[in-house]
């Protein structure tokens, strides 16, 4: 029975609506730029590791690792990239 | 007759048309020659529509031999302009456009290319697969660049030259101070040639990870193996910044969009930001393989094994990781506070230490080894010791502060002249004559060989040590002429003789085709220089199918170990191969890419959309398309193996 339900799918669906409705909720609420922005950039970040993890099902073959190691490159290259043009071009020009 | 007065040169000049003169008669010369000698069904049979990637690696290589040949007649130009103080051969505008061309076709058509021309025939090959991991997608990626670079080359015929520098930079860029189609077609054919460029990215990945031989774990791939894995993991991740800063100039030049413009939010300095977050790993993805090659060429003629294999795998890791982190150091003097640029100073000197460990690796391969000075070996000898040079003006520039007395100075032209040439020109020049009996069997002749290697390096050394002097006395780069007062014009002759004899040295590498061409003997044997990886294994030149049986592998240097030790790499029998068919949409849609470009530059909106649609279209006929490739069944494979084992 357990291999029937996909009880990981369907928990990942609830979750990544809730984010979406999370993220909505900016616009219908009043509240500041920064406070809007920062909820926009956690629940992007957090949905797109729902879709990566249970929708595209990043961990479940034999590729776990290479595909994890990629992901975490990235994910610091990124970081690295963003934060480095804000310090030099924004907060210590 | 309004309608063609924007494909006027805007600034014309007899050389200018002397070009345009060559250019169409070699274009009929070629057309004629292909017609009579019916050869027209052959190129397109073997070399259009191929999929094979050895054949890939071949075209990838003509295009950048020709590449580099144009690029050099720029530099020969841009150094006889400044042989002499005052000097009027070129005028300002033509020196313009020719340190930007130069730039561009050096590194984009010429040392990128010839990077993806040694990776395409040699890492199938060296890991024991049939053909990269996704073939026609192999074949999309070289013509896309083939397309960029002829659409790149076309621009001092029709329209004008890019004149802004290879760097781009806004606001000079823009199209305020940029007023003819020149920048245009830097920004679209570059952008045609990265995204070929990305898609071997992909592909190279791929195969590195997912088609080598059993038996050969990552810690067991040969060098060449690893420094491409990892330039390529670069590519994956540098690329996509390239086209994204490409695509948003373009949309300014063209659509008046406001990324880098000075007024309305645009913020000029962000181009010169976001080129060199791709500018910086580029130099990586160029040096990366060429230490490969050295790895490979100074194991093999040291009859050594590669000494610190970890230390060196760790070590490209770390440097791969690293090249993200020290673009800022290309604009020091830009602006920004004394913290931003102390960070990237020491990042920057940082990075040379994992550098250091290579160069001490391969001094310790060659320690106690029995060293054969082979050209390629001859090329690994003098890389070592000019790329150091190089390496400590690097280390010179690394220092924020100081960099404020080197920066856009002839120092800065000689010290990434000193890393590029010995570092990643020596490096291919030693790739091609080592691989050359694997891909034309027969070798290169050795004495043209070498006296090519000691021009190239005399003529370097002759070039460039003369401009660390003039830009410490204040010669900036990108200037076209200088004052007599200043004393420069003796050190510029040097420079001058220097560049004639490099000049020399690659017409020599051409001779050295035509004569071995002609004269090499064909009697050689698969393994000529005694070498330890798989590459080796399989005949000279290699089949369609590269292995008919694959081989099983025990150790990093597996043909030698199989040498050595007497062990069988081929086991069980022959079975059926299954192979990709060959196909001529990549080159068609590349073609319909260039139409693509070419109407884009010049605001042609009408074609641009009809070639937009053809892009999608062939899109879409490959998501629909069966192509189930071909099987070379067992009887011509027994055929082919006597065939080949009989000419031996």
């Amino acid at each position: 029975m357990k291999e029937l339900f996909p009880a990981k799918q369907v928990l990942g669906f609830a979750f990544s609506i809730l984010l979406t409705v999370v993220a909505l909720a900016v616009i219908f609420l009043d509240m500041s730029f920064q406070m809007g922005m920062l909820i926009l950039l956690v629940t992007a970040f957090v949905q797109a590791g729902v879709q990566l993890i249970v929708f595209m099902h990043a961990g479940e073959t034999e590729d776990r690792p290479a595909i994890y190691t990629n992901i975490y490159y990235g994910v610091i290259i990124a970081i690295v990239t963003v934060l480095g043009t804000l310090l030099t071009m924004v907060w210590d020009m | 007759m309004e309608f063609f007065e924007r494909f006027a040169v805007p600034h014309p000049s007899p050389a200018i048309y002397a070009s345009m003169v060559a250019i169409g008669l070699v274009v009929i010369a070629i057309i004629a020659g292909l017609t009579y000698f019916k050869k027209w069904g052959y190129l397109w049979r073997e070399w259009l529509t191929t999929v094979d990637h050895k054949r890939i690696g071949i075209m990838y290589l003509i295009s950048a031999l020709i590449m580099l040949f144009r690029g050099g007649v720029d530099a020969v130009m841009m150094r006889a302009q400044l042989s002499a103080p005052e000097n009027t051969l070129l005028d300002a505008q033509h020196y313009n456009e020719i340190f930007t061309t130069h730039g561009v076709v050096m590194i984009i058509f010429m040392a990128m290319p010839f990077i993806f021309a040694l990776m395409n025939i040699v890492v199938p090959l060296q890991i024991g697969a049939r053909d990269v991991a996704f073939p026609r997608l192999n074949a999309l990626s070289f013509w896309l660049f083939f397309m960029g670079a002829m659409l790149f080359n076309i621009s001092f015929v029709v329209g004008g030259s890019p004149d802004a520098g290879w760097t781009s930079y806004f606001p000079l860029a823009g199209n305020d101070f940029s007023t003819s189609v020149g920048t245009n077609y830097y920004m679209l054919a570059i952008q045609i040639s990265g995204i070929g460029s990305l898609m071997t990215g992909i592909n190279m990945i791929t195969t590195i990870l997912r088609m080598r031989a059993p038996g050969m774990t990552l810690m067991k791939m040969p060098m060449f193996t690893w420094s491409t894995f990892i330039a390529n993991v670069i590519i994956v991740f540098a690329f996509p910044v390239l086209t994204v800063a490409l695509a948003m100039g373009t949309m300014d030049r063209l659509f008046g969009t406001q990324f880098f413009t000075m007024e309305n939010g645009g913020m000029d300095m962000l181009w010169a930001n976001l080129f060199w977050v791709w500018g910086h790993p580029e130099v990586y993805i160029l040096i990366l393989p060429a230490f490969g090659i050295y790895s490979e060429v100074i194991s093999t003629f040291s009859r050594k094994n590669l000494y610190g294999y970890k230390s060196m795998v760790a070590s490209m890791v770390v440097i791969s990781l690293m090249s993200f982190l020290v673009w800022v150091h290309h604009f020091f003097t830009m602006g920004q506070g004394a913290l931003t640029n102390s960070i990237f100073s020491i990042t920057t000197m940082a990075i040379a230490v994992p550098t250091g460990v290579k160069i001490f690796n391969w001094l310790l391969t060659m320690y106690k080894g029995k060293i054969t000075i082979t050209t390629p070996m001859l090329y690994s000898l003098l890389f070592i010791p000019l790329f150091t040079l190089g390496g400590v003006t690097g280390v010179m520039l690394a220092m924020s502060a100081a960099d404020y007395q080197y920066h856009n100075t002839m120092f800065l032209v000689a010290h990434f002249h000193n890393v590029i040439i010995p570092g990643v020109v020596f490096a291919m020049l030693a790739g091609l004559t080592y691989y050359w009996p694997k891909m034309f069997g027969f070798m290169l002749n050795e004495k043209i060989g070498k006296w090519t290697a000691w021009l190239l390096s005399i003529g370097f050394l002759l070039a460039f040590m003369p401009m660390y002097i003039t830009g410490l006395d204040g010669q900036a780069r990108r200037m076209y002429t200088y004052s007599e007062a200043t004393g420069f014009g003796t050190l510029n002759m040097i420079s001058f003789v220097g560049a004639i004899i490099m000049a020399v040295g690659f017409a020599l590498i051409v001779y050295n085709v035509y004569y071995s061409t002609r004269y090499a003997s064909r009697d050689i044997s698969s393994d000529p220089w005694d070498a330890r990886t798989l590459e080796w294994s399989t005949h000279n030149p290699v089949p369609e199918y590269n292995f008919a049986i694959v081989p099983e592998v025990k150790s990093s240097q597996a043909l030698w170990d199989a040498k050595k030790e007497g062990h069988n790499l081929f086991k069980g029998k022959y079975e059926e191969i299954h192979m990709p068919n060959n196909s001529g949409a990549p080159f068609l849609m590349s073609v319909v890419f260039f139409i693509w470009g070419f109407a884009m530059i010049f605001s042609l909106w009408i074609p641009a959309i009809i070639a937009t649609i053809g892009i999608f279209a062939f899109m879409a006929h490959r998501s629909f398309e069966q192509d189930h490739g071909h099987h070379i069944s067992v009887k011509e494979i027994e055929e082919t193996e006597t065939k080949m084992r009989g000419a031996k």
